[in-house]
């Protein structure tokens, strides 16, 4: 692959197993790669399971990598994280979680919630400072100044969400991990914030790792896809090539699901089932298949002409 | 498309001026105003609302199983149905106790799928056990019938190797299969009214188009009618006949389902479905409906989507429309469809989509 932009985060070979017993390792995440560059919208898309969110959580060193390298704006964070390192990386990754509700602290004020990694990582000179920024990030994401007062219950759904938006970029990240932060609202309200979360990135240049399962908003959003599936990245390209030509059947069955408001349409279309193994499809002997510069599909050489052919 | 007749004789069950309220410590909430509606034999309707706009209400209230702060005001609901003897009945649902309901009526003839298969199934009870229940407390059959009689079923609900399947506990299978599960619950007693609250939104996209395949392939077979609650305008589009959509606590519009998605009258609908996604467009930006749903507690002055409505008239602010006849069985409660009012142009944005929504419908036709 001939890229000459230096990516922001490389990941190579990621690998998390849980061990759940003597004898039985969940293969959470099992040899992924992928990169993503700066100012860029990644999509992570796969059926619950797939190990996608173990992939953001993983990323942002909330779990330990079994194996595999992590390399975050130059900087390897995949071992064991040096002092400099961590405090780098606290400061330059940020998460959205799903819940709004359940990621903020009840008992403490908007406000604070957000000053929270500020003062943490010590980032301002001063409690005014402090203030400025939290006031002019809430302004940002659509809350007044006067809102920071309150409390997360007295928040909607929405505004909750954008509160946990706030917290994530009052720190000025690199990269934020947003994980399947509109699937808990509403669709009136995740348009909106949607529509919010690219203005932000077209103002301050944040590069996003958007983690979802709905295929439709993914597209809305990213500019690069990945398809994940039982811990495997199965296909990944850039969305055209992702939406206009998938490749992978898995691909493909999740393309078909999607549910489209056409009611005639919507009637008649059975969607595509895909069975790993009664295809005999076998990841692990997969390689990487590459279509186009930054599009590949993970296959043996006979699956990969059979797919390829149809 | 099949289409059902919507003949008086063959009505199910019909809701009139239905008023429901909470009471809460800060107040009275209002989540029910005013709602009417009708279900046929072998339909299928779909309520369509953002959460708070009352779907779930309405149907717990013909479920029996209304929040015990929860008062209906006034309306009737009234159930039409054929008993045991074969005798025709028919009851307000609003005169009932929620006991005599949910003794007489839950089960045996309306059932209900809830939103998240883990939390409607026992974790302590096999899955055999468990479809069994409903069948020997109604029908008061022998174990063993029961037994022959939960295989089929689990078979018909698309679950294999029933047997084994019969001994396992809910933790034990994937949401997809449990909430295959859930319908073969719904389904032990053979009701007439199947009622499915977001029956898919817990699960995965490909599997949630196995379940709707499979709720509407049942519902062909035994005739049923079924309710569907949902939020998901791809999933009215794949399973409803007749749609109302909900807002506020008042169905704002209904009607076939082609009248309501290729020639939307109300404002809501519009924002609706401009704002859902679409794989082949390729425009930057998403339409969101600006602002968020009223609060219910305070006394709603005219027409509760007023002030997220850009085509808002001056009435829209102080007097509630009234339901419009628009042509078939399309009503339309908005000040936009009287005939005094200005003609507004959609937008711009929707006009193509529903352009491109009618031709893909129409090439189909044509093939």
């Amino acid at each position: 692959m001939t890229q000459t932009k230096q990516p922001l985060l490389h990941v190579e070979n990621l690998k998390q197993h849980f061990k759940i017993s003597r004898k039985f390792t969940t293969k959470a995440v099992d040899g992924i790669s992928f990169d993503i560059y700066e100012g860029e919208t990644y999509g992570l898309v796969g059926e619950s399971g797939s190990g996608k969110s173990t992939t953001g959580r993983a990323l942002i060193r909330l779990y330990d990598p079994t194996d595999g390298k992590i390399i975050f704006d130059g900087h390897d964070i995949s071992g064991k994280l040096s002092k400099e390192d961590e405090s780098f990386l606290r400061t330059n990754m940020q998460m959205i979680f799903q819940d709004p509700m359940a990621c903020l602290n009840p008992r403490r004020k908007v406000s604070q919630i957000i000053a929270e990694g500020l003062e943490i990582h010590h980032l301002c000179k001063s409690k005014k400072e402090v203030d400025e920024k939290v006031s002019r990030i809430l302004d940002k994401v659509g809350l007044s100044a006067e809102q920071g007062t309150r409390f997360p219950h007295q928040f909607s759904g929405g505004q909750r969400q954008r509160v946990g938006i706030a917290r994530a970029l009052v720190m000025n990240p690199k990269l934020v991990i947003a994980d399947e932060c509109i699937s808990a609202l509403d669709v009136s309200i995740q348009a909106q914030v949607v529509n919010m979360m690219k203005d932000l990135q077209d103002e301050l240049g944040t590069t996003y790792l958007f983690i979802a399962h709905d295929l439709s908003m993914v597209k809305y959003i990213s500019d690069r896809i990945g398809v994940m599936h039982l811990g495997h990245i199965v296909e990944t390209g850039t969305t055209d090539e992702i939406f206009e030509n998938p490749i992978h059947p898995y691909t493909k069955s999740l393309l078909s699901a999607i549910p489209h408001p056409n009611p005639v349409v919507e009637k008649k279309r059975v969607a595509i089932t895909y069975d790993k193994d009664a295809q005999g499809v076998d990841y692990t002997k997969g390689t990487q298949h590459w279509l186009s510069d930054t599009h590949y599909v993970l296959a043996t050489d006979e699956e990969f002409e059979k797919w390829n052919s149809k | 498309m099949e289409t059902v007749k919507r003949n008086k004789n063959d009505r199910v069950l019909y809701i009139r001026d239905l008023n429901i309220s909470f009471k809460t410590a800060y107040g009275t909430v209002r989540a029910i105003r005013g709602v009417r509606l009708d279900l046929f034999k072998g339909e299928t309707i779909a309520i369509v609302g953002e959460s708070g706009s009352g779907k779930s209400v309405t149907v717990k209230t013909i479920m029996g199983i209304l929040d015990s702060n929860g008062v209906i005001d006034s309306g009737q609901i009234v159930y039409h149905y054929t008993d045991k003897d074969g005798v025709e009945q028919e009851v307000d649902l609003v005169k009932m106790s929620q006991k005599d309901i949910r003794y007489k009526l839950c089960g045996k003839h309306i059932a209900m799928v809830f939103q998240d298969p883990m939390t409607s199934l026992d974790p302590t009870m096999t899955i055999g056990k468990q479809i069994m229940e409903p069948m020997r407390e109604h029908y008061k059959i022998s174990k063993e019938e029961a037994k022959t009689r939960v295989l089929k079923l689990l078979e018909e609900v698309g679950i294999d190797n029933p047997d084994k399947r019969f001994k396992q506990y809910p933790h034990e299978l994937s949401g997809g299969m449990r909430q295959r599960v859930v319908i073969a619950i719904a389904l032990a007693c053979d009701p007439d009214v199947l009622i499915c609250d977001e029956p898919t939104t817990a699960l995965d996209v490909t599997i949630q188009a196995k379940i709707l395949e499979l709720i509407k392939d049942i519902q062909n077979k035994k005739g049923i009618s079924v309710i569907y609650i949902t939020h998901d305008l791809g999933v009215v589009a794949k399973v409803a006949d007749y749609v109302a959509v909900m807002y506020a606590g008042r169905i704002v519009e209904k009607g076939k389902i082609n009248e309501v998605f290729y020639d939307p009258r109300h404002p809501y609908t519009w924002g609706l479905l401009s704002s859902m996604p679409d794989t082949d467009t390729n425009s930057r930006r998403l339409f969101a409906i600006p602002g968020s749903p009223p609060n219910l507690m305070e006394r709603v002055e005219g027409d509760a989507f007023a002030l997220r409505n850009p085509y808002a008239l001056n009435i829209d602010y102080k007097e509630e429309p009234p339901m419009y006849d628009v042509g078939g069985q399309h009503r339309v409660a908005s000040w936009l469809a009287d005939p005094r009012a200005p003609k507004v142009q959609l937008p711009a944005e929707l006009v193509e989509k529903l352009e491109k929504m009618k031709k893909e419908a129409f090439k189909d036709d044509t093939n």
